[in-house]
């Protein structure tokens, strides 16, 4: 049967890209945790010490417990923004979703330096607290500070990914329950929501796994009782070579998939797909007037709230002194300039491989789940758990493996080894981000209908075109979504970077966030190239938005409704 | 006349390193942890020396440096590794990735305050000295009404309370030296006592040592110890910022050494050379730089305040400082540190905070069985689960090198293990503490 060898042969060629970029690096770095340091024979002593030690035990507890808060706070703020927006007719629409997605992008260093500006115990909200009611409310502080920063850092992947499906509904299942009378909240608690599941569970397991592995606002906020931070203290001291840093970072990966793998369950055996024609979105209405009112204002609370960080940056950018004072002290456009002239090539060199990658990202996030959701390839899901198992890797894990791995294979015609030439920070974005394209893009396929596929089988189409025809344009909003939280937050990705770039002329804009946030006078110059990837990213996503409106229109008119 | 004798050395000097200069390669790797200041001037100062030679300055964190040139020894496309912390030489070195370099330039003495410049065995060399002091927020103490602090000691003050910050040492081997230091000219003991008192105050221990001045230049928290040249430029870049080296500071040197097999060693040791000049050496005077130069004759260019280690003794030559004693407990101490005060800050905070409030209490009043809990509280904060015998003990050490040179090599027990009793005993140390001190307040 040559369709069962295609699936085969799709499945073994995603196997080993996994395989040569993932698991081998990775399995090169983290197999001391199997081994005894003081023999180097095999041993599993050094999970027995994590569980024996009490600063494990509670930073797991206190991982578990931020990443359990973040989905929770996350979804309310994610929730109301998908819902008006893809349910009414909503001025603006397609600005509060690009906007929306502006806080995944959280450009390393100077993103921390913003936020405690903002909201830090001396930051600006504190400071007029203080003036004016002689409060202080410690919001980066602890656990709550982190919760607080991961929902408001990382809640976009449930508005998109939710928004993504609430557009992909079938609207004849919406109409049958108004016509057996069913409105309003019963609607959406009993039809709508249930429909848009998947969108909503890739989302928030996104959430879930991204604050449990997350390394960056807990160094920010510099609390190191999580399992990622202890990971990451651990791995990169200086000349000390204890396991347990990569201990940890087994187990980050281990959960990881177990939590993935519950909320697989919860979606097993359900069907979402559509009916029988393309899926067209929900009936949008018009708001009345007090309910418009009320809409605009929760949003434009929300988003206030989700970029002040941002305006923070662009204060910050602007500003020429900004310390211990609400506003900066003057402001200057000297950073931009900086910027400008002497970094112009970390922006074009992060936007090709930032672009390429997250192309790659969604290629493979569209192979793999048809692999799994419609082949019966043995061992499919394992493709789906390794890619998303990436997610748990910290990135200076991943940098260290590539070296190792790679640093002796030149490249034919280059004459370079492959460690040390671009590419290999191209694929290291692919392998870091993938697992972002890889959920929206399973969440896309589950609602399509599997009879769509087979009714254009019956009419003569072979698999390669009815993927192309049939699935790919089908999926299209789960796509955009992926390659819009892929892309963006490729653009900051630093730690995995730093370890692999290798000239200055093939860095991208987070390396050089780095050089100038090592000095005092970086600060400026810094926030704005933080800025410009902010900025950078907003123009890509409104685009992308604009292009799925767009190909919804024709659609909705080719099938003359 | 003093301007034409400048004049002629430095032509005399041109000359000189322009000769070799035709035998250069025409590219030079460098692996830094500098930032772009200072990396940037030294590239157009020595390009300019060297029109035909490329540099390209790699930046990378000084722990991805290491890592870096770890992990591509079998390929290696570096020439130089350039960094501060002495610590990550020493690792380079013991794994065999550098390359000995025997110095042309002359006039360069050995030690800078007590601590020796150049790598004894001839791997690295010291370009440049960095002093250890306190850096504050004046906005900010002047708003919260704090006094500015001039020593060690004073941090211990409950004035300071959750206002101070520092990077841990295990993050920072420059930090690590200034704990170190801390420990060799105060004791064992005692230094630990008062590092602890320090820490109590912490606002936050931050992962990076840039961490440090950022957090005092945004406000985020008034005091930060760092090291001189992050408080100096932060001032010269604008921010209301001071700072002041205690009586107690250590000299660390920054170093550079050639990475085995270098690709062009040629152009690596002409920039090594370049560096010690007095070309080179004028360069740090850049306010933007501002590292004590180890060349003393440069002092007599520099501007009017500017420290001189090899005039002034009182900078870095109190404490006769021990570099074998230090190494050999390297680890011990970074990880004693984290244990004690980075992971447990809270508990600690908490501890010292009660005890504070009760010495506050006890102001003035005559309640001897109060006074007895507060100094029982205070000692059992200071409690140490390793006395200084033991942390020169090699056996103990290794286990927290654990980098086993060959395969017969043995080691006992885990570093996670002592880890656990370590913090099981602090943990329960720093409760009790805070639950005596608070009865002892509670009595007055």
């Amino acid at each position: 049967m040559p369709r069962i060898r295609t699936s085969y042969l799709v499945a073994s060629s995603l196997a080993f890209f996994l395989l040569v970029f993932l698991v081998i690096p990775v399995g090169k770095v983290i197999y001391v945790a199997f081994q005894d340091s003081s023999t180097g024979a095999l041993t599993l002593i050094n999970f027995v010490d994590f569980f024996k030690t009490s600063l494990f035990r509670e930073s797991f507890i206190n991982s578990l417990y931020v990443a359990g808060m973040s989905v929770l706070f996350a979804s309310i703020i994610a929730m109301p923004l998908a819902y008006f927006t893809t349910r009414f007719n909503f001025g603006g629409s397609i600005i509060i979703q690009t906007l929306g997605i502006v806080p995944l992008i959280m450009p390393p260093f100077v993103g921390a330096v913003a936020m405690q500006l903002l909201f830090g115990s001396n930051g600006s909200v504190n400071l007029l607290l203080d003036k004016w009611f002689g409060l202080n409310i410690p919001f980066m502080e602890g656990l709550n500070g982190v919760i607080l920063v991961e929902s408001i850092h990382y809640f976009p992947f449930i508005l998109i990914n939710l928004s993504a499906a609430l557009n992909n509904i079938d609207r004849s299942m919406e109409e049958a329950a108004q016509n057996l009378g069913s409105t309003g909240m019963r609607l959406f608690r009993r039809i709508v929501l249930p429909l848009a599941m998947p969108g909503y569970l890739a989302g928030a397991s996104l959430v879930f796994l991204k604050a449990f592995d997350d390394l960056g606002t807990p160094l920010l906020l510099n609390v190191n009782n999580m399992l990622a931070t202890q990971a990451y203290l651990r791995i990169s001291s200086i000349g000390i070579s204890d396991p347990m840093g990569y201990v940890i970072s087994v187990i980050l990966v281990i959960f990881s998939l177990f939590s993935l793998w519950v909320s697989m369950l919860a979606s097993r055996g359900k069907d979402y797909s559509g009916g029988g024609k393309g899926s067209s979105g929900l009936l949008k209405r018009d708001m009345r007037g007090w309910e418009k009112a009320g809409a605009y204002c929760l949003i434009i609370f929300l988003l206030v709230l989700v970029l002040s960080p941002h305006i923070s940056l662009l204060l910050l950018s602007f500003g020429t002194i900004w310390s211990y004072s609400v506003l900066p002290d003057a402001f200057t456009t000297a950073h931009y300039v900086e910027v400008f002239s002497t970094t112009r090539e970390y922006i074009t060199n992060t936007l090709l491989y930032a672009g390429i990658a997250a192309s790659f990202d969604v290629a493979i996030g569209v192979a793999i789940s048809y692999v799994v959701l419609r082949t019966g390839v043995i061992g499919r899901r394992w493709l789906d758990y390794v890619a998303t198992g990436a997610l748990a890797v910290p990135g200076v894990v991943l940098g260290i493996g590539y070296l190792r791995t790679f640093n002796d294979f030149n490249v034919p015609f280059i004459g370079k080894p492959l460690a040390s030439w671009w590419v290999i920070i191209v694929i290291a974005l692919t392998i870091r981000r993938l697992p972002y394209a890889l959920r929206a893009c399973t969440a896309a396929l589950h609602q399509v209908s599997i009879t769509l596929e087979e009714a254009a089988e019956n009419l003569g189409a072979g698999k390669t075109a009815t993927v192309r025809k049939i699935i790919v344009p089908l999926m299209a909003g789960g796509i955009v979504a992926g390659f819009v939280t892929s892309f963006a937050t490729a653009t900051v990705e630093l730690s995995a970077t730093l370890m692999l770039v290798t000239a200055e002329s093939d860095a991208p804009l987070a390396y050089g966030i780095y050089v100038f946030m090592q000095s005092a006078a970086g600060r400026g110059p810094g926030a704005a190239l933080g800025l410009i990837a902010v900025v950078v990213v907003a123009l890509g996503s409104y685009l992308a938005h604009h292009f799925i409106e767009r190909n919804k229109r024709l659609q909705v008119n080719s099938t003359g409704q | 006349m003093r301007l034409f004798g400048r004049l002629a050395l430095s032509t005399g000097l041109l000359v000189c390193l322009a000769m070799p200069a035709q035998a250069l390669e025409k590219q030079l790797t460098v692996v830094t942890s500098y930032p772009k200041d200072l990396t940037t001037t030294f590239k157009k100062a020595f390009e300019q020396l060297h029109p035909d030679v490329k540099v390209e300055m790699l930046k990378k964190k000084t722990t991805a440096g290491v890592k870096y040139i770890q992990e591509t020894a079998s390929n290696n496309s570096s020439d130089l590794f350039w960094a501060s912390a002495p610590d990550a030489f020493e690792v380079l070195k013991e794994d065999g990735l550098l390359q000995k370099y025997e110095v042309k330039a002359t006039g360069i003495p050995e030690v800078i305050g007590s601590y020796p410049i150049n790598d004894p065995d001839g791997f690295y060399k010291g370009f440049a000295g960095s002093g250890y002091g306190i850096m504050w927020n004046t906005r900010y103490l002047k708003a919260k009404n704090i006094p500015a602090p001039r020593e060690w000691e004073d941090l211990a003050k409950p004035v300071y309370h959750g206002h101070t910050g520092m990077s841990a040492p295990s993050r920072s081997g420059t930090t690590h030296l200034t704990v170190e230091t801390i420990l060799q000219g105060e004791g064992w003991d005692k230094g630990w006592k008062l590092l602890k008192e320090i820490g109590g105050n912490f606002h936050t221990v931050t992962e990076r040592s840039f961490g440090v001045p950022d957090g005092v230049n945004s406000g985020q928290f008034g005091v930060g110890i760092v090291i001189d040249f992050f408080g100096l430029s932060s001032q010269a870049s604008g921010f209301p910022v001071e700072f002041v080296y205690p009586t107690v500071t250590t000299l660390v040197p920054a170093n550079i050494a050639i990475v085995n097999k270098a690709p062009h060693p040629e152009a690596a040791a002409a920039f090594i050379e370049f560096l010690l000049s007095e070309e080179g050496q004028k360069i740090l005077l850049d306010p933007k730089i501002r590292r004590l130069p180890v060349r003393p004759e440069i002092y007599a260019q520099a501007p009017k305040d500017f420290p001189n280690p090899f005039l002034d003794k009182s900078i870095g030559a109190k404490v006769k400082f021990d570099v074998v004693k230090s190494k050999n407990r390297y680890n011990l101490v970074n990880s004693l540190f984290d244990v004690m005060v980075t992971y447990r800050l809270d508990d600690l905070r908490k501890a010292t905070k009660a005890v504070q409030d009760a010495e506050k209490a006890m102001a003035g009043k005559n309640n001897a069985e109060a006074a007895k809990m507060i100094a029982e509280a205070k000692a059992l904060i200071a409690a140490l689960p390793v006395d200084e015998a033991r942390s020169f003990d090699k056996d103990f050490a290794a286990i927290f090198k654990k980098k086993r040179k060959k395969a017969t090599d043995k080691v006992t027990g885990r570093q996670a293990e002592v880890e656990q009793q370590w913090d099981s005993m602090v943990k329960s140390n720093y409760a009790e503490a805070a639950k005596l001190a608070r009865k002892a307040q509670s009595l007055l």
